[in-house]
């Protein structure tokens, strides 16, 4: 049986042949299909999760490439015409001197994006090798991904913003570039990446090997 | 397989990972964690359906506002131009980027306002002591699915960049729908702090519909 430690006497639904709905909680014996409480779908474990995580993480990051090539906003004012990438506008803040919107743009457009692939890549490897290492750490990055995947559109909104704002003829306009486009497109496959993640395959995979269940 | 036994209905699983607890009335405002992972399972809070549902409506209706009213307009060298959150949807409007002002749209309108609308669909009649409407538990189901999508509270940080961005080009003044916007978020925060998706639960089952 091995490794019990901190969560010793703790069972999970599984291990005590039954099944639990991930809706509202209720318990139910193992072949159950809808859950008597709230009509949900029965699953003890989404056996493809890892197929779909995978799928839609490469989406994710093959979209994240064009996001970041392309400009993601486009200015004409009466003497210039400016396209900018997302690092382009980070630059840019920095040389106005707004170093705390910098630092947000940098955070949710760059480091918040990559710090996710890299988690997901990581929580997919582990799981895959049926690791029973670092659960507990494991289990927050899962809730740090969940929850600060969706702050990445905020450079999508200020490109909204910005190009609904500053149309003043021929003085400044600002338009939406193609990388808009692609960038929220990653966001997108990268938060339901993140949602097909089965977060309880993290806690049984060291125990369905030797145990009876 | 055996029928489910009567002690399955005293036990509740960990959403997030599984674990089996017993399920136990909790003090006022006191919050269950699982005993494993650290996700919050339970809430206590006294007439706290009848306050969710206060909380949604007033988001519904500030949400109405925030669409309706003049959001931010902009001063530069004599020109001047108004903008409503209709306005921001439609900017991706032109060709290539029009699948985006579709989501957009859905992010900060639609899906807040579904959100709002089956949450009080769901809860009316629970908050008069009536049994739910047919359909109750797919509405909340629906409202506790579309959570990750619904994207006022980044919009708005969004905004407040956006405004920082124009600042030293033109003068920029915030309209009511900008005010109406920033208590939706502040609402929408409140209320799923104070939601128990267990007694919910429980409570839309225990009345038969």
């Amino acid at each position: 049986m091995g490794s019990t430690g901190p969560s010793a006497g703790l069972i999970t639904a599984r291990e005590a042949g039954l099944v639990a709905c991930q809706r509202c909680g209720q318990v139910h014996a193992i072949n159950t299909a809808y859950c008597k409480r709230c009509d949900g779908p029965l699953r003890s474990r989404d056996t493809q999760s890892l197929q779909k995580v995978w799928a839609l993480l490469i989406a994710g990051m093959i979209a994240y490439i064009p996001a970041n090539i392309y400009p993601m906003l486009l200015t004409n004012t009466l003497v210039e015409h400016t396209e900018s990438t997302i690092v382009g506008g980070v630059v840019d803040l920095i040389h106005h001197g707004s170093f705390g919107i910098a630092l947000i743009v940098f955070v949710a457009s760059v480091m918040i994006p990559i710090g996710k692939f890299v988690a997901i890549i990581y929580l997919a490897l582990s799981v895959h090798n049926r690791s029973s290492d670092n659960q507990h750490e494991r289990h927050k990055a899962y809730e740090v991904v969940e929850f600060i995947g969706r702050w990445s559109m905020i450079d999508v909104f200020v490109v909204a913003i910005l190009s609904a704002l500053v149309q003043l003829n021929t003085v400044a306009t600002i338009n939406p570039g193609i990388a808009a486009l692609s960038f929220a497109l990653s966001v997108i496959f990268t938060m339901l990446s993140a949602q097909s993640f089965d977060s309880r395959l993290i806690w049984d995979v060291d125990r369905t090997n030797n145990d009876g269940h | 397989m055996p029928q489910p036994l009567p002690p399955l209905d005293d036990l509740v699983a960990c959403h997030q990972c599984d674990t089996l607890h017993v399920a136990q009335d909790l003090p006022e405002n006191a919050r269950a964690y699982c005993q494993r992972c650290g996700a919050v399972m339970m809430t206590a809070q006294s007439a706290s359906i009848a306050r969710i549902l206060s909380l949604a409506m007033t988001a519904f209706v500030m949400l109405i506002a925030a669409i309706s009213f003049p959001f931010l307009s902009l001063d530069a060298n004599g020109l001047h131009n108004t903008t409503s959150v209709i306005d921001a949807v439609l900017a991706f409007n032109d060709g290539y980027a029009f699948p985006l002002a579709v989501a957009v749209a859905f992010f900060i309108i639609v899906i807040p306002l579904m959100r709002l609308g089956a949450l009080i669909y769901a809860l009316g009649p629970l908050a008069r002591d009536q049994r739910p409407h047919a359909g109750a538990k797919h509405a909340f189901g629906l409202a506790e699915r579309l959570r990750p999508w619904s994207m006022a509270e980044i919009f708005i940080v969004g905004v407040t960049v956006a405004l920082i961005k124009v600042a030293g080009l033109a003068a920029v003044t915030v309209g009511p729908a900008f005010w109406a916007f920033a208590g939706v978020v502040i609402v929408t925060v409140l209320k799923d702090q104070i939601i128990c998706r267990y007694s919910i639960w429980e409570a839309l089952d225990h009345r038969p519909d």
